[in-house]
């Protein structure tokens, strides 16, 4: 789960890390209400998104008066921002971030990862501030140092002074403050279970102080149940409606922009199938996991979402059936077409379990537009074919 | 032969008596495999599916000499249960539990190593070795023995390539799913050249999935050491940039860990991958007649 900077924000005052002061606003009047209190003479007006490269995109505006802030704040809020991570639909600003101006001198990177390969959290930090970590770690990644910390020992002075002399950063005073920044952002990394922090920029202003300047969270979904807190800023508002309905059925969903419907069990043989699809000349549709309970309603319920996407031209059900018995599946599947108008043709590939059964039953209902597959390849083939004949 | 498990293989489940636990313990023993036993906290002394029932795993272990321990027990408890294990002398935890927090796992994990207990999962279908011992909850009648061993991140596609393995008339020694999440126990690096060694085996495949670089550090690892054939498909070639898809390692930012990438170091250390999952039991009959 993703959160926004100002909630971001919030979590790393608790822990003392240093931000510029700043206040959440979800109209205009609120907006210039903010800027008054934190008083001036220079504001920030911030576009809260679910996405980076809010600056680059118009969500990010500096204002010089409050008259300024009001005119920022009516074009930011309400406007559809696009930028490099929110896909070329762009998302909705429905909420501002007012926040006092900083006084940049210099700006860093500073970010707190998984490092899946050393199989503990890893301290991210570099001189390229402000511009996308992506492209720092593609053209210039020895400017990108990286400490790992063993959680069985937490973060020692050593990782503390790797990363200052990392950086360049001399002045015994600065190192002291950018050390403590990260040993505190580190501490919050893991007594809130977050997946990935990044702090870009990290400023370093005039007297010397670091600021986060930008803070992005996200946590693992899985530890989310022991932090009330922090689920209580989920924002239902920044997730895609579609992918949300199917998690509320334990389906797992991802809208793609093909022509091929998927229904799998399983996000392994779920991509295995977009693969196969896309490697025989068709598109995929979606990604869509049923999971171990592929049953009428959830089948249905599959359904009902893959037809939403007016692209669709046919879909392949691809149900591998273990536990869950295939004859079991195939009496879902025709039930399910009873429940959901399923207007294009349907390819069903059962295997497992019961499989000959299965067949049988779907052969004996004989309903026009479900058409039995023997295997994966026999599956896809058919379903490209469908979609082609669709056209 | 096999690796790791086999009939004389004595299991004990912790999570012995919840619904899961149960169900599936039920199904490993109609398999044949040697359950000698269960914990469940405050259920010791009684008796489940015909075996005794512990309170904890050192009382199981002393009084079954149980090696391996299968883990069904909720997600919030998924850390303590291995660590309770590795701390009792259990040599295999096999942890089929999804939803486990990253840093539970991490945490346990390291303790794992350091009790020299192998861990296998969290969030996988377990281990098989055909016709002998299931630990998990892999559909058993698919996996017809013979000489293919088998490694996979993903349930569905261990149970797609075994399948497709025995209908071209070859049949598995073991197959290992080792999961998809972040932090994992045995990968493919360990389970290569355990495969390499027995004699039993012949050829492996070896399924994986975007994100992360296991498949990678395996590359290289099969590159120096393997001399086996080994068959390799990559899944998620079409998934999205930046999408999570399903398990929680399948993601794929910045350009690390793609299915591209991760095919053609396998190609480049000899690897036979193939493009779709389709073509898994063609390519190792290819491989195989050609030994
Ligand atoms: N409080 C602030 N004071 C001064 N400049 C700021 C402030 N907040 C952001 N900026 C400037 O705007 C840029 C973009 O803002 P940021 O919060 O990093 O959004 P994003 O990463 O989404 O573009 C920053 O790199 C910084 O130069
Ligand atoms: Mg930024």
């Amino acid at each position: 789960m993703n959160i926004h900077e100002y909630q971001a924000k919030q979590i790393f005052a608790k822990y003392d890390v240093p931000t510029p002061k700043g206040l959440m606003a979800e109209s205009v009047e609120q907006a210039v209400e903010n800027a008054k209190v934190l008083g001036g003479p220079v504001w920030v007006v911030k576009a809260q998104i679910h996405a980076g490269g809010r600056g680059l995109g118009g969500g990010v505006k500096l204002a010089r008066s409050i008259e300024e802030v009001e005119k920022l704040s009516r074009e930011i809020l309400g406007m559809t921002l696009i930028t490099h991570q929110t896909g070329p639909e762009g998302k909705l600003v429905q909420k501002l971030y007012i926040e006092e101006g900083a006084d940049i001198k210099d700006e860093l990177y500073l970010g707190v990862v998984l490092d899946r390969a050393r199989e503990m959290p890893v301290i991210m930090a570099s001189t390229e501030g402000g511009m996308a970590i992506e492209d720092v770690a593609h053209d210039n990644p020895e400017k990108i140092i990286k400490v790992a910390v063993d959680p069985a020992i937490g973060f020692q002075g050593f990782h503390g002074r790797e990363l200052v002399f990392g950086l360049g950063i001399t002045n015994p005073d600065e190192q002291k403050k950018f050390i403590s920044f990260a040993s505190k952002l580190y501490k919050l990394y893991i007594e809130n279970d977050a997946e990935m922090i990044e702090i870009n920029p990290l400023v370093k202003t005039g007297n010397g102080d670091f600021l986060a300047l930008d803070g992005k969270m996200g946590f693992d979904d899985s530890a989310l149940g022991r932090h009330p807190d922090i689920e209580a800023m989920r924002d239902i508002s920044e997730e895609d409606a579609d992918e949300r309905e199917a998690t509320q059925y334990g389906l797992s969903y991802i809208s793609l922009d093909g022509e091929i419907g998927c229904m799998v069990n399983g996000a392994g043989l779920a991509m295995g199938t977009m693969d196969t699809i896309n490697y025989m000349g068709g598109t995929p549709a979606n990604f869509l996991d049923v999971g171990g309970k592929a049953n009428a309603e959830t089948v249905a319920k599959g359904f009902e979402i893959i037809l939403k996407n007016p692209k669709v031209k046919a879909i392949f059900v691809n149900i591998f059936g273990g536990i869950v018995r295939c004859d079991r599946i195939a009496n879902g599947i025709l039930e399910a077409t009873k429940l959901v108008d399923v207007h294009v043709p349907v390819i069903v590939r059962l295997d497992g379990t019961n499989a000959p059964e299965a067949a049988e039953i779907l052969r004996n209902a004989n309903i026009a537009n479900v058409i039995a597959a023997t295997d994966l390849a026999d599956g896809a083939a058919k379903a490209v074919a469908a979609a082609k004949q669709a056209k | 032969m096999s690796i790791l498990v086999n009939k004389e293989t004595k299991v004990i489940v912790q999570g012995f008596t919840g619904k899961e636990g149960s169900f599936h313990a039920e199904q490993c023993m109609a398999y044949g495999t040697k359950i000698v036993g269960g914990v469940t906290p405050n259920k010791g002394g009684t008796e489940h599916l015909g075996q005794p029932v512990f309170n904890t795993v050192k009382e199981a272990v002393a009084s079954t000499g149980a090696t391996v321990s299968m883990i069904f027990v909720p997600p919030a408890f998924v850390s303590d249960a291995v660590m309770e294990a590795a701390d009792a002398g259990i040599e295999l935890a096999v942890i089929i539990t999804e939803g486990a927090p990253v840093r539970d796992m991490q945490a346990a994990k390291a303790y794992a190593l350091k009790h020299s207990m192998k861990t296998i999962g969290p969030n996988c279908p377990g281990i098989i070795t055909a016709e002998e011992c299931k630990i998990g909850i892999m559909p058993g009648m698919i996996f017809k023995k013979g000489n293919v061993g088998l490694i996979s991140k993903s349930g569905t596609l261990t149970y797609e390539g075994a399948n497709q393995v025995c209908r071209e008339g070859f049949g598995i020694s073991t197959a290992v799913g080792i999961g998809g999440d972040p932090i994992i126990g045995l990968s493919y690096k360990q389970l290569l050249p355990m495969f390499e060694a027995d004699p039993e085996t012949h050829a492996i495949v070896m399924i994986g999935e975007i994100g992360g670089d296991l498949e990678i550090q395996a590359a290289a690892y099969i590159k120096e050491h393997i001399t086996k054939p080994v068959v390799a498909f990559i899944a998620g070639q079409t998934a999205p940039k930046g999408k999570r898809m399903g398990h929680a390692g399948a993601i794929v930012s910045g350009g690390a860990g793609t299915a591209a990438e991760k095919m053609a170091a396998l190609d480049a250390a000899g690897v036979k991958v193939v493009v779709s999952p389709a073509d898994i039991g063609k390519a190792v009959a290819e491989v195989l007649a050609k030994r």
